[in-house]
């Protein structure tokens, strides 16, 4: 193994391996069904038409996703400077009292379209607050970010319910969230998207955050591969030392990759709380932050990688959720357990199958020369 | 004796819920002493403990089911080694991925087989650790002070609560008094000079690796054997975090990995106890504030504020022959 990987065409690098990786999640996931007594391709078939079977289905998938690519855009930005956030739950927690304050000051007397924007910076703000600190940290004190993020997720969550059972709880209330929003604080759905298409989205909360994701993920691309903090942050990613002769200042560009990558964590609490509950609740997050994780490692830390893969789990999470209600003996927590298979198969392992495949190409491409020289000759 | 007599209380439910802690923070010291960086604690011990909770269930032995919850713990591990030390990935990617899928399959699993709701049926007298009573506890309990420290504080705890604090001069012993220690600190700090001595630095891994399932084993265990009777989702609740945090507040020792898990635990008894009521001086103290101390302290301590936790130098890089 002199030279460690042979450098692969490019659909196999960032189309087949990922597939591969993908599909041998869904087989072990498949085993499990097994192993519980159902039948798996029943599942694949109630995963599949529960994600598209309808327009208001197709709407959740979507909305799901919008989630996930905030945050796997967030693990991205964080992954190509080197550092490894694991902190999106937190930041994306925290985030939401920027979404609250906004609209809990302006829902009754300006239109949402007024609210949105400081919404937007009010979660971002207080999402790259919360990455700050673990950031500067691991800049100038040297403490290790996958630890001080850690931490933070759980400070963050003791604060929060903090806030919500003593500070932003209206008073009489006895359940621990913000009051429900006026007009103002609540977003328009997209349904007009969908209806070009020919598809109602009935209840589904598929909202206008989904466009700024969208535009989130443009700009991400631009910032990391067209602009020269971007340049930097990958140089930094790529071989600190190099970095560090290049003259690029590390603490300087530590800090702000964790403050990108908790502002993109933290503007995901739009998506629930302006778009779908309009109030704020504990625990809204749901593990979005750590889905996150999964999404960046299969969309390969880019953004035309990260939006599929953000798809593929808004299709299990809507997915999911009709196969725990088709079939009652498997819960929603499949998803889970497909969520860490896509971690450890798509992550940890990723380069398991690689040496075949490199093979494979390896004697594809040495029959391929044999037959150029024998037509030579 | 009132203020003595809820001492002793708070330090009795202290070790109580030390125990876990001290199981997996131990557990976490010997895989990241050999350089393998471990955040899947809590995993394993969730998977532990189900294993445990079923197994019991199942066999009404005790035993079954602390063998039972040794062997996943050690698989889950084995899991981790190969991601990390075979296939070279990233151990944090690694780590994360086992908390998910043990976090998911004990869900689906305890549903499919028990139909309680993701709990495991509770477990009568046999399936369960017992307290065990030192001799003459209950006719010295009267004796001022020293009756219950003896009775209630030394004497009244689980077989597995005695093993965790044993574990502990015997993990120091296993570390720094043996030859298996002494490499496997040496594979922490510098693999490429233990290979350079001719001894395989994967299976020294693995090893540590398989030392670091055995004892999440045992935490998980103690959670649905001991403690209550019983599985119940999720019941890790972020032990295993809290241990990793008390094995950096410990700075990687035996000794002070003990102190820190009864400083958590501590924290955490206090927590439930002082719920609602005032301190003298600062007044009333918000419980999350107090839930959420030993993670602000592990990060005042890694910013180097009170000291400096110093990780093993090749924590978390995979070892790569010289080629």
């Amino acid at each position: 193994m002199s030279t460690p990987f042979a450098k692969l065409p490019v659909w196999v690098e960032y189309g087949l391996v990922p597939l591969i990786n993908l599909a041998v999640a869904f087989i072990v996931a498949g085993l499990v069904v097994l192993l519980v007594g159902e039948n798996p391709f029943e599942a694949a078939y109630h995963l599949i038409n529960g994600a598209f079977g309808r327009g208001e289905y197709i709407g959740f998938t979507l909305y799901y996703a919008t989630t996930f690519i905030f945050t796997g855009l967030a693990v991205a930005v964080a992954f190509h400077c080197g550092l490894f956030n694991i902190g999106g739950e937190g930041q994306a927690y925290v985030g939401g009292i920027g979404v609250a304050l906004a609209c809990l000051w302006l829902d009754q007397t300006m239109p949402w379209y007024v609210v949105f924007p400081i919404a937007i910076v009010g979660s971002a703000f207080f999402g790259a607050l919360w990455a700050f600190l673990p950031g500067w940290l691991q800049a100038k004190r040297g403490s290790h970010i996958v630890i001080t993020t850690i931490m933070f997720n759980f400070i963050a969550s003791s604060l929060m319910v903090y806030l919500l059972t003593r500070v932003l709880k209206p008073l009489g209330s006895m359940a621990p969230q913000t009051r429900t929003f006026a007009e103002g604080g609540q977003l328009p759905k997209l349904d007009w998207l969908l209806s070009i298409f020919g598809l109602n989205i009935g209840t589904a909360p598929f909202n206008i955050s989904f466009l700024l994701a969208l535009a989130a993920a443009f700009a991400v691309w631009v910032l990391i591969w067209r602009t020269k903090l971007g340049y930097e942050m990958r140089t930094m990613g790529h071989s600190p030392s190099a970095a560090r002769y290049a003259g690029i200042r590390e603490s300087r560009i530590t800090v702000i990759a964790m403050m990108l990558s908790g502002g993109l964590a933290g503007m995901m609490a739009l998506n629930p709380i302006m778009g779908e509950q309009f109030r704020m609740q504990l625990d809204f997050v749901q593990g979005a932050g750590f889905v996150g994780i999964a999404v960046a490692l299969m969309g390969r830390s880019h953004p035309g990688g990260i939006i599929p893969a953000a798809v593929l789990f808004g299709v299990l999470y809507q997915g999911g959720a009709e196969i725990a209600f088709e079939m009652p003996s498997i819960s929603r927590d499949m998803i889970v357990i497909i969520q860490g298979l896509v971690i450890l198969f798509a992550g940890a392992l990723e380069n398991m199958f690689r040496p075949a495949i490199t093979r494979a190409f390896a004697m594809r491409g040495q029959r391929a020369a044999a037959v150029v020289q024998t037509k030579g000759a | 004796m009132d203020f003595f007599h809820v001492l002793v209380v708070l330090l009795e439910s202290t070790i109580r819920v030390s125990v876990p802690l001290v199981f997996a923070a131990l557990a976490g010291l010997f895989t990241e002493r050999a350089g393998v960086f471990d955040i899947g604690l809590e995993g394993k011990m969730l998977g532990a403990a189900f294993a445990a909770g079923a197994a019991a269930a199942v066999t009404q032995s005790v035993w079954i089911g602390l063998i039972a919850a040794i062997l996943i713990s050690v698989l889950l591990s084995l899991v981790h080694g190969y991601a990390s030390i075979t296939q070279r990935g990233n151990q944090i990617v690694s780590g994360v991925a086992i908390n998910f899928i043990v976090a998911g399959s004990t869900v689906i699993l305890g549903e499919a087989w028990f139909r309680q709701g993701g709990r495991t049926p509770a477990l009568a007298e046999g399936a369960r650790f017992q307290i065990v009573n030192f001799p003459g506890a209950d006719a010295i309990r009267e004796v001022p002070i020293l009756g219950p420290i003896y009775a209630d504080l030394l004497s009244g705890h689980f077989l597995l609560t005695y093993l965790a604090f044993a574990m502990v001069p015997i993990s120091w012993w296993i570390l720094y008094r043996t030859r298996f220690g002494l490499r496997l600190r040496a594979v922490g700090e510098n693999p490429g000079a233990v290979d350079t001595a001719g001894i395989s630095v994967i299976w020294l891994r693995y090893r540590a690796v398989i030392c670091c399932g055995i004892l999440c084993g045992f935490a998980g265990a103690y959670l649905s054997l001991a403690m209550t009777a019983g599985f119940v989702k999720g019941m890790t609740a972020g032990k295993g975090y809290i241990a990793l945090a008390a094995l950096i507040f410990a700075k990687w020792r035996p000794k002070n990995v003990m102190l820190a898990c009864l400083l958590f635990g501590f924290l955490d008894a206090l927590a439930i106890r002082l719920q609602g009521a005032p301190l003298p001086l600062v007044g009333q103290v918000p419980v999350q504030l107090m839930q959420a101390l030993p993670y602000i302290l592990t990060v005042i301590l890694l910013a180097g504020f009170i000291g400096k936790a110093i990780p093993p130098k090749a924590g978390g890089v995979p070892y790569v022959k010289e080629r």
